[in-house]
């Protein structure tokens, strides 16, 4: 009987230990997968402010306004002025027509695509 | 275990027969059976003491063991907090009114050398002045071949093919730190509102980045605060607003062949500047060394809207008209005598005749100056000095840029009668641009005091201390809207449609540095504000030795030189403010205003 219950305790023991062990290497597994991700999360902070830095140099007013200098026959942008300011009521607005759904229609978000 | 006997039968026997005494033999035994039993006992106490002496010392050691473990190692819960928590390490970003990005950080190297580690130092210095042609070349080899120098910054910050390079040259000696560089996208656009930054402390893996001008060393500490998240600063300005006014002011400037101009542009309730430009001016990407020789108000560096001391002259004129409406004298429509005026064997007159009398509108209209004299004089010096005071005119602007915050205005220290006359029309002391545009802001938002911001202000409801009556302020904006309106006004070439600008001209001839004033040299203001029926924003432009050829005619006063400047501002920056032009012509938008 004694035997018994020194093999069951050790039973025991020897499962909690394995256990114990797995639960911590887990965990040293996760600190490691999340410090792994922070390090890709500044790392894509950083790249997003260079892009950011970059987008701002892009757009800066000075280029722009040449840019559109350049491309007048095109755009025919010209610098906002008083003129421009008009009544709402003056731009014509396409006439309102009811949307009549006749037949069932599939609606995908999935670039289109058929579902099984 | 066998047992011998106590009392053995052989040996009782022969003692008995030897007639000894048998209980000997019994001691004897018993003796000897004690000796064993006592070792025994003696080797199991030792062994328990060991036993337990191991296990406590198993146990010192595990204790031992954790502690020294803790010690030396970082623990994970630790690392876990801090990772999470978003204290960012980085200076914040600058960003204007709309969240347009003005000023960021951009992540770089800097190159440095260890010349004791270096396999050919003469060959590394002619390598490196070929990827950098800027560097010293006699300094960078003496640093390198001197053999005293264990370390040498080559480079503050480097681009990445600059790098491959300095890599493909393969020396061992040439290294490169990680650093933060600051980066003004815009380049010089808000230049003089930015400032610009330097490194301070420097190590090989970062360095610190120091405010040296404008917001940048104004919001030092606040830019650098980690505890900020990297908020970025909102800043009043808007960046295409400000970007137009720079265009139009250096194009103007160009023009009307000035050597240096300003522009503020200021929200008239909430102070807040919209735009700020000082020509000439920087790339704070590369800000320029401060000048040692030379006028320092030349430098670049000057911001002459917030720095500049200038006597503002005519654009005065306004607050001597101020003073009298207050104190009950005058009315817009009151006469007063405008023929030469004697004080002090000097006589003041008007740049041409305007006739013997004048009411104080057309004084302030055709500007006269010895109509204002008149007017301030008879209100007296201690009204003078208050109104002056409470447009701001004692102090330095308190806004948020350190150069502007050390620039107190030039008051006179013996305020005399003579001081009287001629500040009344705007000599004899010198303010900010910056200034003006605040006191033309009181006058024109109904006679609030206003402060003058650079952040962006995001409360309505801002307190309200009445300087200016209403009615005075009133006015006030009706007299300087006929400046503008009146084909006699001196401003005339400021009518923009739609907008309904007011304002007031102001030419002064600069001081020389010897003393007295320059003939031909001038600095010619416009202080205006639009649209005049319901101010919202003031303009004040500013420029430093205009001339102009009008009809073969040489000219340098304000009308024809700082007005039209000021006008085209407005033209571009209103419709971009989102103002709507108000649809009456401009006759008509006047008589509804002073109808009122």
């Amino acid at each position: 009987m004694k035997i018994f219950i020194y093999m069951v305790c050790s039973l025991v023991v020897m499962t909690m230990a394995y256990w114990a062990y797995t639960e911590n290497y887990t965990t040293q597994a996760s600190i490691r997968r999340v410090e792994e991700l922070n390090r890709l999360v500044s790392d894509e902070q950083e790249a997003l402010s260079i892009l950011n830095a970059e987008w701002a140099y892009l757009n800066r007013p000075e280029r722009l306004s040449n840019l559109a200098d350049l491309n007048f026959t095109k755009l025919k942008l010209v610098p906002l002025a008083a003129q421009h300011f008009n009544e709402l009521d003056i731009i014509p607005m396409p006439p309102r027509r009811s949307l009549v759904v006749s037949s069932p229609m599939l609606v995908s978000s999935d670039r289109g695509k058929q579902f099984p | 275990m066998r047992r011998s006997p106590l009392r053995p039968l052989a040996h009782i026997i022969s003692a008995r027969q030897e007639g000894k005494n048998p209980d000997f033999i019994e001691a004897k035994e018993r003796s000897k059976r004690n000796q064993v039993l006592q070792l025994k006992t003696r080797v199991r106490a030792e062994n328990r003491l060991l036993a337990l002496g191991l296990i406590f010392i198993i146990g010192f050691s595990a204790v031992g063991g954790k502690m020294a473990m803790l010690a030396s190692s970082s623990s994970d819960e630790v690392k876990q907090y801090n990772s999470g928590s978003k204290i960012i390490n980085q200076r914040a970003n600058i960003v204007d009114r709309n969240g347009n990005i003005l000023a960021t950080n951009m992540s770089t190297q800097a190159l440095y050398a260890q010349p004791p580690l270096m396999i050919n130092p003469q060959k590394a210095a002619k390598d490196l002045l070929e990827i950098f042609p800027d560097l010293n070349h006699e300094r960078v080899t003496k640093n390198f071949t001197s053999g005293k120098r264990k370390f040498v910054w080559v480079k503050k910050s480097v681009s990445p093919e600059q790098q491959q390079k300095v890599h493909d040259l393969g020396e061992p000696g040439l290294l490169f730190g990680s650093r933060e560089m600051r980066l003004y996208p815009n380049g010089k656009l808000a230049a003089h509102v930015l400032g610009g930054t330097r490194f301070g402390e420097e190590d090989v893996r970062a360095a610190e980045i120091i405010g040296v001008g404008g917001v940048e060393k104004y919001f030092d500490n606040m830019l650098r605060d980690p505890a900020l998240e990297g908020e970025p600063l909102e800043l009043s300005i808007d960046l295409t607003a400000q970007a137009a006014t720079r265009q139009v002011l250096k194009n103007g400037m160009r023009f009307m062949n000035a050597k240096g101009a300003s522009a503020i542009l200021m929200d008239v309730n909430t102070g807040e500047i919209i735009s700020l430009v000082s020509l000439p001016d920087f790339d704070p990407n590369n800000r320029p060394r401060v000048a040692i020789a030379g006028d320092p108000s030349d430098s670049p560096l000057f911001n002459r809207a917030a720095q500049g001391l200038y006597e503002l002259g005519s654009t005065f004129k306004i607050f001597t008209a101020a003073t009298s409406l207050e104190k009950g004298l005058a009315n817009p429509q009151t006469i007063i005598d405008t023929t030469p005026f004697k004080w002090n064997r000097k006589t003041y007159k008007d740049y041409k005749n305007y006739g013997p009398t004048n009411s104080v509108e057309d004084i302030i209209m055709k500007s006269s100056n010895v109509g204002t004299i008149r007017m301030a004089l008879a209100a007296g010096t201690t009204a003078q000095k208050k109104t002056l005071n409470d447009l701001g005119f004692f102090e330095a602007v308190p806004v948020e840029l350190g150069e502007a915050s050390r620039t107190k205005p030039q008051i006179p220290k013996n305020w005399s009668d003579t001081s009287t006359i001629t500040i009344s029309f705007g000599h004899g002391i010198s303010a900010t641009p910056l200034h003006l545009a605040t006191a033309y802001s009181i006058v024109a938002n109904g006679g609030f005091r206003v402060k003058p911001t650079i952040k962006k202000v995001n409360s309505n409801n801002l307190a309200k201390e009445k300087v200016i009556s209403q009615k005075t302020s009133q006015q006030l904006i009706s007299m300087l809207r006929r400046v503008v309106s009146e084909v006699d006004g001196t401003a005339k070439m400021a009518k923009v449609d739609g907008y309904q600008v007011a304002g007031k001209t102001g030419t002064a001839e600069k001081i020389k540095p010897t003393g007295g004033y320059y003939d031909k040299k001038v600095i010619a203001t416009f202080a205006s504000f639009f649209p005049a029926s319901n101010p919202k924003y003031t303009l004040v432009v500013s420029l430093d030795e205009p001339e102009i050829e009008v009809l073969g005619e040489s000219r340098r006063t304000a009308g024809f030189t700082a007005v039209p400047v000021a006008a085209e501002i407005i033209t571009r920056v209103a419709p971009i403010l989102n103002l709507r032009p108000i649809a009456t012509d401009d006759a008509m938008a006047y008589t509804s205003i002073s109808s009122q």
